[in-house]
């Protein structure tokens, strides 16, 4: 299997070499943002036209064939397209939160973007507490969307972004159970060694039933932190025209989608690392010859075609269920999510002290 | 109290009714899609029988219609799409007077296809065509003669 710490360990070397030390930092960071960058921007184009085309399957129609072979070039023009729109100036507006507001949002999931784990040693940020700091910097993005809210003096916006902080600060609370019940399982929380030791066997399987039980919950949570349907009240179109992002125009309103999409990707990547074992390939114990045939994948296309199927799940979700009432989500989330995830967390914790892990 | 109104319970009924709901849209993913490309597809298109997509009278060999001229199509229009010109003949043998028809004009431009003056025709003289590429670049080029 092809380790990219090598590769990332020679440009590190060459830059040592060539320039003086405080210089190098600087250009392995920038070198480091322009891949994350553009890793960011492909997945989200990526993203946006596999929402149309699954959506289309899911509702029996074909979706964009027109622009470009298979409607290839769809994306590209609606990107151009929100590109070249005006930014409206709102009367009454606060200029700088309001400016302010879709950067945020975009910069917490391009932060959150770079410590996903793509293959051994292809991954932006790796420390010690890797899972603490993915829902740290996810969580701000909350942020993002209440000054959005805010700012916009617009009455359906701020509505749009209270229901919206309310929803995803009581959803942290049952994804942080449920990653914290696979951290309990692997006794890491570095991202780098939480893959390493998946390729033994993935947690899902390794955890069993607590694991598959904080997996469910996860995917919920997830679904909600992503405010897509069925929890897509934030912006609930045909209660509050588009909810926080109504007053945005042109690439304002750009980040806002964009940021929406690649939070999917990157829930559906965090539960792929944690759950479904990253890069790691398949592993089944006693089969020796099919786990040594499945290492001969690399390492990215296990963990980008594990992340693209969970997104489908979601996807899949969002295009069957209807939306939530405000209560109906509140009650899901704190009379059901959060009791069987502290249980959950508990049966895990048993299961590991008495060794009933595989 | 049932099993499915307690706390428990209901977490599996939800479950279970959610798994419902995703089986359904699973079969629908799988389904062939009901899109129909138009341009493309022309040669092999099915259009309803009972699609309205413009109004004819049919002819006979001979070329005579069945419309007796008694103008109840017109009046049955809410538009006014339909104007009918007539002329008096005196028939030959009786010596009565009879309308017959001069011109039947109908504009495709401002008939709404609500088949109203298809239902008012007692003599069935009138009826829609399933031809529905209309598209015209004048629009007087919509104003059209139906009898001949
Ligand atoms: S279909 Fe309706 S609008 Fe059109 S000609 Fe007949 S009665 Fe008039
Ligand atoms: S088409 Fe029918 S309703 Fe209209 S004038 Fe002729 S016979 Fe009468």
């Amino acid at each position: 299997m092809i380790d990219f710490s090598s590769i990332v360990t020679a440009v590190d070397c060459f830059l040592e070499s060539a320039m003086p030390h405080q210089l190098a930092i600087v250009v392995k960071c920038i070198l480091a943002a322009v891949c994350a960058l553009v890793a960011y921007l492909s997945f989200a184009i990526l993203m946006i036209y596999m929402e149309r085309k699954v959506c289309a399957s899911f509702q029996c129609r074909l979706g964009p064939t027109r622009v470009g072979k298979w409607g290839l070039l769809q994306v590209f023009s609606d990107v151009f397209k929100m590109i070249i729109k005006e930014i409206i100036e709102i009367k009454d507006s606060d200029r700088i939160l309001y400016n302010l507001a879709p950067f945020l949002v975009v910069m917490s999931s391009i932060i959150t973007f770079s410590c996903l784990p793509f293959a051994r040693g292809l991954q932006v940020l790796d420390f010690n507490i890797g899972i603490f700091f993915i829902m740290a910097a996810s969580s701000f993005g909350i942020l993002g969307i209440l000054l959005a809210g805010w700012s916009s003096s617009n009455k359906f916006s701020m509505i749009g972004a209270m229901r919206s902080g309310g929803q995803m600060i009581s959803y942290e609370l049952s994804m942080g159970l449920s990653i914290l019940t696979l951290v309990v399982l692997s006794g890491t929380m570095q991202i780098s060694e939480i893959t390493e030791m998946q390729t033994k066997g993935w947690f899902i399987f390794r955890g069993h039933i607590p694991a598959v039980i904080a997996f469910i919950i996860y995917l919920i949570a997830g679904n909600a932190e992503t405010n897509r349907a069925p929890f897509d009240l934030p912006e609930a179109e045909s209660e509050l025209t588009a909810g926080f992002h109504t007053e945005y125009s042109g690439m304002g309103f750009g980040f806002f989608y964009v940021a929406e999409f690649m939070n999917m990707f990157i829930i559906a990547g965090i539960a792929t690392t944690i759950f479904l074992g990253g890069w790691a390939p398949l592993y089944i114990p006693g089969l020796e010859g099919f786990n040594h045939a499945m290492c001969y994948i690399p390492g990215s296309i296990w963990f980008i075609g594990k992340t693209l199927f969970i997104v489908w799940v979601l996807m899949w979700i969002r295009w069957t269920f209807p939306r939530l009432r405000i209560d109906q989500v509140l009650v899901l989330e704190w009379k059901f999510l959060v009791p069987i995830g502290l249980i959950n967390l508990l049966i895990m914790t048993i299961c590991v002290v008495m060794g009933w892990t595989f | 109290m049932k099993f499915e109104d307690t706390y428990i319970g209901t977490v599996f009924y939800t479950a279970k009714s959610l798994l419902t709901g995703l089986k359904v849209t699973l079969k629908e993913f799988f389904t062939r899609k009901v899109t129909e490309q138009y341009p493309e597809n022309r040669k092999t298109l099915q259009i309803s029988e009972r699609h309205r997509a413009r109004l004819v009278m049919p002819h006979d060999a001979e070329g005579n219609n069945r419309c007796i001229a008694c103008g109840l199509c017109s009046m049955a229009c809410p538009n006014g799409t339909i104007s009918i010109t007539t002329k008096s003949v005196t028939d030959e043998e009786s010596g009565k007077s009879k309308k017959v028809l001069v011109e039947y004009s109908y504009d495709l431009g401002s008939c709404m296809f609500c088949q109203l003056c298809v239902n008012a025709c007692p003599k069935n003289a009138i009826e829609f065509s399933n031809e529905f590429e209309n598209a015209v670049f004048d629009r007087r080029k919509l104003v059209l003669r139906l009898n001949r």
